[in-house]
């Protein structure tokens, strides 16, 4: 581990530096496994955060969100300090990934930490300077729960072919126009995509999050086909 | 805690040549088909366990030793895989 920073309260990232990385795709994990010194294991996955510029040199950075009763996340937001060593397999993962070959509109919902793998989309399209306009639609439960505020409202401003929208669950910003409330048909409709665009939806956060969203949107008419879910636990 | 097969992705590479969440599955109990990444998998338990997310049936097992991999494919009756890597 190179270097660290706190994106929130509870929320780290990473930065790792990785021999023999062979480079990975937006929305791609890895593995990282911790050994106790009587051998007992555990094995969680985290999404990536960075991307991968297309001629190398990047850097792998994940995003791990403390679960207060977690047996792996405290490790990695907590303990692990630079210049530390993590074992690590990766990257993994065919599915859940953008490619910018990709030509149709994207459609990014996150609930909460789920904006990890949805981020590394929204900067691998940045790298490529990707013509696909993005729409971000992010849950969380107060404004200071937010990964990445600063970047996103960063690029927002520098990028027309991005948008950002915020759910906020719990606590929302001082003259929000709305109080807080979970996602719902309104929000999906007003700041998704038409299902006649035929987005390629990525839909990642916990369980029930992820359930509403993709039924939202099948019942919007967008077509199941194209709507990818990452369900994430990750204790 | 629940995830989905997005989370068995490292696991499969270690017995497959590629990336096996991509790949389609039928469920030998319902007929469903879908990508491997969609299966419902629960932790913590001895080892993953991928159900159907149509039925619920067990689909795939995979249980790790220290040595090796044990790997139950009987409760899908195909796998489709794309020859291209995605």
């Amino acid at each position: 581990m190179v270097d660290t920073r706190w994106e929130t309260k509870t929320a780290r990232t990473l930065v790792l530096d990785v021999p023999e990385w062979p480079g990975h795709l937006p929305g791609q994990h890895v593995d990282i496994r911790l050994t106790a010194e009587d051998g007992y294991s555990a094995q969680r996955s985290y999404s990536i955060a960075s991307a991968w510029p297309s001629d190398g040199g990047g850097t792998v950075e994940l995003t791990v969100q403390r679960l207060e009763d977690g047996e792996v996340s405290p490790y990695l937001t907590d303990v692990v300090e630079k210049g530390d060593q993590l074992e690590l397999r990766g990257p993994v993962g065919g599915w859940f990934v953008w490619r910018e070959k990709q030509p149709a509109p994207v459609l990014l919902v996150a609930g909460g930490s789920g904006v990890v793998p949805l981020m590394a989309m929204i900067r691998a399209r940045g790298l490529a300077r990707g013509r696909q306009p993005f729409r971000l639609i992010y849950s969380v439960r107060t404004p200071e729960d937010a990964c990445y505020a600063d970047e996103l409202r960063r690029r927002v401003r520098d990028d027309p072919g991005l948008d950002v929208h915020f759910v906020y669950t719990r606590k929302a910003p001082d003259g929000w126009p709305a109080p807080p409330k979970r996602i719902d048909v309104a929000v999906l409709n007003t700041h998704g995509w038409p299902p006649d665009f035929q987005p390629d939806c990525f839909v990642c956060g916990p369980t029930s999050f992820v359930e509403t969203a993709a039924d939202i949107l099948v019942a919007l008419g967008h077509d199941a086909k194209k709507i990818r879910t990452e369900r994430f636990g990750g204790a | 805690m629940e995830l989905d097969g997005n989370a068995l992705a490292g696991d499969l590479r270690e017995v497959f040549a590629g990336d096996l969440t991509a790949a389609v599955f039928t469920c030998a109990g319902c007929g469903h088909a879908g990508a491997v990444a969609t299966l419902r998998v629960f932790q913590p338990a001895p080892g993953l366990v991928g159900r159907c997310p149509s039925c619920e049936d067990v689909v795939l097992r995979l249980v790790r030793t220290p040595d090796r991999v044990f790997l139950c494919l009987s409760g899908a009756t195909r796998l489709e895989l794309s020859l291209d890597g995605e």
